[in-house]
């Protein structure tokens, strides 16, 4: 799921293909029959094959899989899980992107490399950031024992990894669209007499609105399907802390490939819902910039 | 609601934006900020309403010291250069902003509101399009409608950042009267920058021209069209040529020539510059006096009541621009080639430093 994460929507139309730079048929057609195999292998055949592996013995005992307990308990989680991360990041990166698009400061460029730095580092040292700090035979760890705060091995590590692992999101999405538009209608409101707060929810808000959806679904889906970094933190407890993810694994190493598939195929399902979103909003996006780019094209024109 | 800036100083990094500026606004009036680009108008402007702070100096208005009011307590309207209209809102909901975000106690009815922004609009002439998105408007509409907003929260002052610098030439010409006439009818203190000179000289009140952070001259159109403080105003404002010559004792040397400079009667052998403008050149077939400088007709343009022509000077080796009417032209049977003696009229002699 992670693989849909870096692309990111072109704001502006390509140009047409024209005479002087296309193809001649056959390489135009070889190209596009390579790359169809390319992602006919790649992706298509493992999607179906998940499907088809989930299905193998009966629409039945698919259902069974999905309805058992633990499984359940891990879906549980998952959602848990998301809904904290994700509004955890929304505030965050809005505050983030905000910072750095409105304001001039000292530091600016060590926080727009800091917000970079969960995707920049592997998940499973992520993971081990947390286990490091907080286990057992972490800086804190004695003194959690003493209070008795469970944080590895329990819901607030995993809470914890996933955070940190989807943190750039939204603020990686939000930071080039408001640094686009630039801060004159926020000058504009605040002459006007707005506040702070009138101003945003007002001004920046709308203005973003699109591009901070595309965010959030990009940032659940990830925290959704996060593997690495939860695993290391979770301590792998059937029925407490286990994702969906990490129970797929379970399954799997256990050798119940139609029930590991079966759990594997809810995540898929989450994958194309995604995928769905993602490619509306992305279209709301493009006709939002469209309409800004064609304001300002027609504000050309006339100056030209 | 007069505005007074006193000694105000603004660096960014290295660079002096405004270096000790001056300035006082009479209620009422409409001012012009002239300058090019990277003069400081816009920085000086963007003081007076808050939206920078000064690194030294104070703002007043109307005797009130408000260098350190917040921008929203100023009750400026601002008017963007490119307009900066909330894109997502419509005509009507631009315009109504100011009023809908004051806090509930002050803040007027629907019904007040839904008066004064179709009242706002029917001035500027837009109420037909109150539905629209700012994106279905041109850009001359789209600065009536910026006008309007800023005049919604009834300001005590108008700013306006190059207000018709992104608009065509004739939206541009229009645009300007009406902001007169706008301005004679709200009589609202406003104070607009441009780099247009033309336009500074033909909308405003009283005209500040700036350079490279300071206030050149300040005064009516006419004071400083007619008579330039500075050598920079002279060449900012209207065309201009310049003869390279030395000052002595009331005249300036320019080869065999010379012209009068009576303010000069104490200068001796002083390196200046005389200005004299396109339309204050003398042109005759032969040499006239002293002040005759001789010439070679380089180019003509000879289109509309005024006949455009560049001399190349023979002693000076350099070019300069004469305007003369179409008669005076046509009587001299000016053709490229032709020798004409030219003689300064109205002359303005600066020293170089």
């Amino acid at each position: 799921m992670a693989s849909i994460a870096l692309s990111r929507p072109a704001t502006t139309a390509p140009r047409a293909v024209t005479r002087a730079t296309g193809e001649s048929r056959v390489v135009r057609w070889t190209l596009i029959t390579v790359a169809l195999v390319f992602l006919a292998l790649t992706l298509l055949l493992p999607l179906t094959l998940v499907f088809a592996q989930a299905l193998s013995k009966g629409f039945a005992a698919y259902l069974d899989a999905i309805k058992e307990p633990d499984a359940l308990s891990a879906a549980k989680l998952t959602l848990l899980v998301a809904s904290i991360a994700v509004p955890i990041n929304l505030v965050f990166g809005v505050a983030a992107a905000w910072c750095i698009t409105k304001f001039q400061f000292w530091g600016k460029h060590v926080l727009i490399t800091l917000i970079d730095l969960p995707f920049a580092v592997s998940p499973v040292i992520s993971g081990m950031i947390f286990v490091l700090l907080f286990g057992a035979h972490g800086w804190f760890g004695t003194w959690l024992l003493d209070h008795d705060i469970k944080i590895i091995f329990a819901v607030p590590g995993i809470v914890l990894a996933t955070t940190f692992v989807t943190a750039p999101f939204v603020a990686r999405e939000l930071i080039p669209l408001m640094q686009e538009q630039g801060c004159e209608e926020e000058e504009a409101a605040i002459v006007l007499g707005a506040g702070g707060w009138q101003t945003f929810f007002r001004v920046t808000l709308p203005n973003i609105k699109w591009g901070l959806l595309y965010g959030l679904i990009l940032c659940n889906a990830r925290a959704m399907g996060e593997f690495g970094a939860v695993s290391v933190v979770s301590g792998h407890i059937r029925g407490e802390t286990n994702t969906l993810p990490l129970h797929v694994e379970i399954l799997y190493n256990e050798y119940a490939f139609a029930a590991s598939f079966a759990v594997a195929s809810v995540l898929t399902l989450l994958a194309l819902v995604t995928l769905v979103l993602k490619t509306l909003v992305e279209w709301r996006q493009q006709r939002a910039s469209a309409e800004r780019k064609e304001s300002v094209d027609s504000s050309e024109r006339i100056a030209a | 609601m007069s505005i007074e800036v006193r000694n105000l100083r603004k660096v960014f990094g290295d660079f002096v934006a405004l270096d000790d500026v001056s300035l006082q606004v009479p209620g009422g009036e409409l001012v012009a900020l002239l300058g090019p680009s990277g003069s400081g108008k816009t920085t000086l402007l963007r003081i007076i309403a808050g939206l920078e702070p000064a690194d030294a100096g104070s703002i007043h208005f109307h005797g009130e010291d408000a260098t350190d009011q917040p921008v929203r307590e100023r009750q400026v309207g601002f008017v963007f250069q490119h307009y900066a209209l909330f894109r997502h809102m419509s005509v009507f909901e631009n315009v109504a902003f100011g009023l809908r975000v004051r806090p509930r106690r002050v803040r007027p009815s629907e019904k007040e509101i839904h008066d004064t922004v179709m009242g706002l609009l029917s001035l500027v002439q837009l109420d037909v399009l109150a539905k629209r998105r700012p994106s279905e408007l041109s850009g001359g509409q789209r600065q009536r409608v910026a006008l309007a907003r800023a005049l919604a929260v009834k300001p005590k002052v108008l700013l306006l950042d190059e207000p018709f610098g992104a608009l065509d030439a004739k939206v541009r010409k229009e645009l300007r009267r009406w902001l007169r006439r706008l301005h004679e009818e709200v009589h609202v203190t406003s104070v607009f920058v441009t780099h247009d000179q033309e336009e500074a000289l033909e909308v405003s009140d009283r005209v500040v021209i700036m350079n490279q952070g300071r206030v050149e001259q300040s005064g009516t159109p006419e004071e400083v069209y007619e008579r330039p403080a500075t050598p920079f105003v002279y060449g900012f404002l209207g065309d201009v040529n310049l003869f390279h010559g030395r000052i002595h004792e009331g005249r300036v040397n320019i080869g065999e020539s010379q012209l009068e400079a009576p303010e000069w009667a104490d200068a001796r052998d002083q390196e200046g510059v005389a200005y004299v403008r396109t339309y204050d050149v003398e042109l005759a077939p032969a040499r006239s006096g002293a002040s005759s400088l001789e010439a070679v007709v380089r180019h003509v343009r000879a289109f509309g009541p005024i006949v455009r022509l560049e001399l190349d000077l023979v002693e000076a080796g350099t070019t300069i621009e004469a305007h003369v009417p179409r008669a005076r032209f046509d009587s001299l049977a000016l053709a490229k080639g032709t020798r004409v003696y030219v003689s300064p009229t109205n002359v303005r002699v600066f020293a170089l430093q």
